[in-house]
């Protein structure tokens, strides 16, 4: 309709005018009608303008930095000096770059897997509580939610204190004798066990809470359906109630993925402002490359690189999302 | 019978072992805070907070510039909020009533910009800043809140929008009603609910933040409560007490304003997500 409004070839307009003819006095002008195709326009506009300004001149500023030569005179001088993909020679040819690269890699697959394997199993579990159980474990899952990041930082930090935790305690009771004074971030692994942890917790309850929320959407006649047919939990669970989920899957897998992948803020907390190199994730290097020596050039070629490994990370996700949305 | 039985007793053991990894470290975390320092520095721990203290409150308090930062914490969260929605709702308006060219091309890039990690954007932001002399000034931070805040604000209200049957504005439009005066009078009212719990997630976006606070804002009297948190937990020979008072303070209005709106944005991400 309003491609005919909008192209107005003058034999047409003399066709469709006769209708038109008495005015009705409510119509719009035709000023006003010229006008609307502009109405959406305007109303992007500020806030386009402003994203613009705050968020597209940073990135660009962020690729231009990566070229550049950009230290503490620099800062000072207020310009940087070009020097090519010299940052991004640096970086690749750092085996330390590859270490880091897996180890982001391994700490975002296992922390995603981790969220969405328990989410699911939780809100399975919440369809099979009674009814005030199941109030119950919703309760709890939205009070851990609920928690701001730093004060769950701080709960596990002191609950993993090497001396007066709770969870050094637990397992010494439960037979362990070595975990008396244990400290947990003396050892990469067991630091990342512990970060781990911290960022399930935070991320868990709003998976299985959604999912549980999806799941009330699977038609239960289906999952009753193929259970007459002789199907198990698995397969009913498996041919039924996953394809009816896929696009909230996709949704939490892609959350989940962006949040694990740039995770910052529980390491840099967790280990006193000042992890070691084996803690160092894309995020925490590229941080520290600027903030910590003032290598800001190099910095924003680590920060570009961790951008696009997340944009192949995600693209998958994001394609199959956007055929779930439509044109 | 008994096979049914026994599967309702593992699903609330189950339950109980969910409960618990929930519950317990924020229990935990409160019971601590009014804990005797004896009893929280005792290697069998004291599971009740009997006889208990407002010691550590006292001193979470008492810590250098805790109201300032307090009135720093609200007047940035305000302000971004503010201006924020204000912005996001006509955008949003624009990409879930209105039919015009680019409009796919809107909705990837408002998911594609969210992905873009504000940890990498930081060294860029912080160099703009610098150099317009706005770090360590709260309005720098604003800006930079809004940087996730304005695109998360229009992706969830666009969601909210969508849901809104648009047959109600048509027939108050057949009925004499302008556009104008059909949003205003038939969406507006209806999609307030959404507005407010957009708002409140967004507070908690920003209550959130700990790196940007922490990155531009230098001195201590600039800082915001998230700053003014983690700035106890650095020094080793951590005083615990404290630390678990100061975590409880810091999570009240997080979770008070949260429990406004949960069931909402549950509702309100996905939709908004999955609805075209």
């Amino acid at each position: 309709m309003r491609a005919v409004e909008t192209r107005p070839p003058s034999s047409r307009r003399r066709a469709a005018a006769p209708p038109e003819r008495p005015p009705a006095p409510r119509r719009p002008g035709a000023r006003a009608r010229r006008l609307r195709p502009l109405v959406p326009y305007a109303l992007l506009a500020p806030a386009l303008l402003v994203l613009a300004a705050i968020l597209g001149f940073p990135l660009y500023r962020l690729v231009s930095l990566s070229f550049q030569q950009y230290g503490l005179k620099e800062l000072f001088a207020g310009r940087g000096t070009f020097i090519g993909l010299r940052n991004y020679q640096d970086i690749l040819t750092d085996p330390f770059f590859w270490t880091v690269v897996a180890r982001t890699l391994v700490f975002a697959t296992v922390a995603v897997g981790l969220t969405m394997v328990l989410g699911t199993l939780v809100a399975l579990l919440l369809r099979n509580l009674a009814r005030p159980m199941r109030v119950l474990v919703t309760a709890g899952l939205v009070a851990a939610w609920a928690m701001p990041t730093l004060t769950a930082i701080s709960i596990w930090q002191w609950m993993f204190d090497f001396e007066f935790g709770v969870v050094n305690w637990l397992l010494t009771r439960l037979g362990a004798e070595s975990f008396q004074q244990h400290n947990w971030f003396d050892q990469p692994l067991q630091g990342f066990t512990v970060i781990m942890i911290v960022v399930v917790w935070g991320a868990l309850p709003f998976v299985a809470i959604t999912l549980h929320a999806g799941l009330t959407q699977v038609p239960a006649e289906l999952e009753e359906a193929a259970r007459v047919d002789g199907a198990g939990a698995w397969q009913v669970f498996r041919h039924i109630t996953l394809p009816v989920m896929k696009p909230i899957f996709l949704i939490l897998a892609t959350l989940s993925t962006i949040w694990d992948f740039k995770v910052f803020t529980q390491i840099w907390v967790l280990l006193n402002q000042r992890p070691s190199r084996e803690y160092f994730l894309l995020g925490i290097w590229s941080y520290s490359e600027s903030f910590g020596v003032t290598r800001y050039g190099k910095g924003a070629a680590i920060a570009v690189v961790m951008v696009i490994l997340l944009m192949l990370v995600t693209s998958f996700y994001v394609r199959q999302m956007l055929r779930a949305v439509g044109p | 019978m008994t096979r049914r039985r026994l599967a309702r007793a593992g699903y609330n053991a189950a339950a109980v072992l969910v409960l618990l990894v929930t519950l317990f470290p924020i229990y935990w975390m409160v019971a601590t805070g009014f804990k005797r320092g004896a009893d929280i520095l005792s290697f069998d721990p004291r599971w009740l907070p009997i006889p208990g203290t407002l010691e550590n409150f006292r001193s979470a308090v008492g810590k250098p510039h805790f109201l300032q930062d307090v009135r720093n914490s609200i007047l940035v969260v305000i302000a971004t909020i503010v201006i924020s929605l204000a912005l996001a709702f006509l955008a949003a308006l624009a990409a879930a009533r209105f039919r015009f060219s680019g409009r796919a091309l809107l909705v990837v890039m408002l998911i594609v910009v969210q992905m873009v990690p504000l940890e990498a954007l930081i060294i860029p932001i912080y160099l703009m800043l610098d150099r317009a002399g706005q770090t360590d000034r709260l309005a720098g931070i604003v800006v930079t809140y809004m940087t996730f805040v304005l695109p998360f604000a229009i992706w969830t209200l666009r969601g909210f929008i969508v849901n809104i049957p648009e047959e109600l504005e048509e027939a108050a439009m057949v009925d004499g009603c302008t556009r104008a005066g059909a949003f205003r009078r038939i969406l507006f009212p209806l999609v307030a609910p959404g507005l407010v719990a957009t708002a409140v997630f967004s507070f908690i976006l920003v209550w959130n933040d700990y790196l940007i606070a922490y990155v531009l804002l230098r001195s201590p009297e600039k800082q915001t409560l998230g700053i003014w948190l983690a700035s106890f937990t650095t020094n080793h020979g951590t005083e615990w007490g404290a630390v678990m008072a100061g975590s409880t303070l810091f999570a009240i209005p997080a979770v008070v304003f949260f429990l406004l709106v949960q069931r909402r944005v549950v509702s309100g991400l996905t939709a908004g997500a999955v609805k075209g």
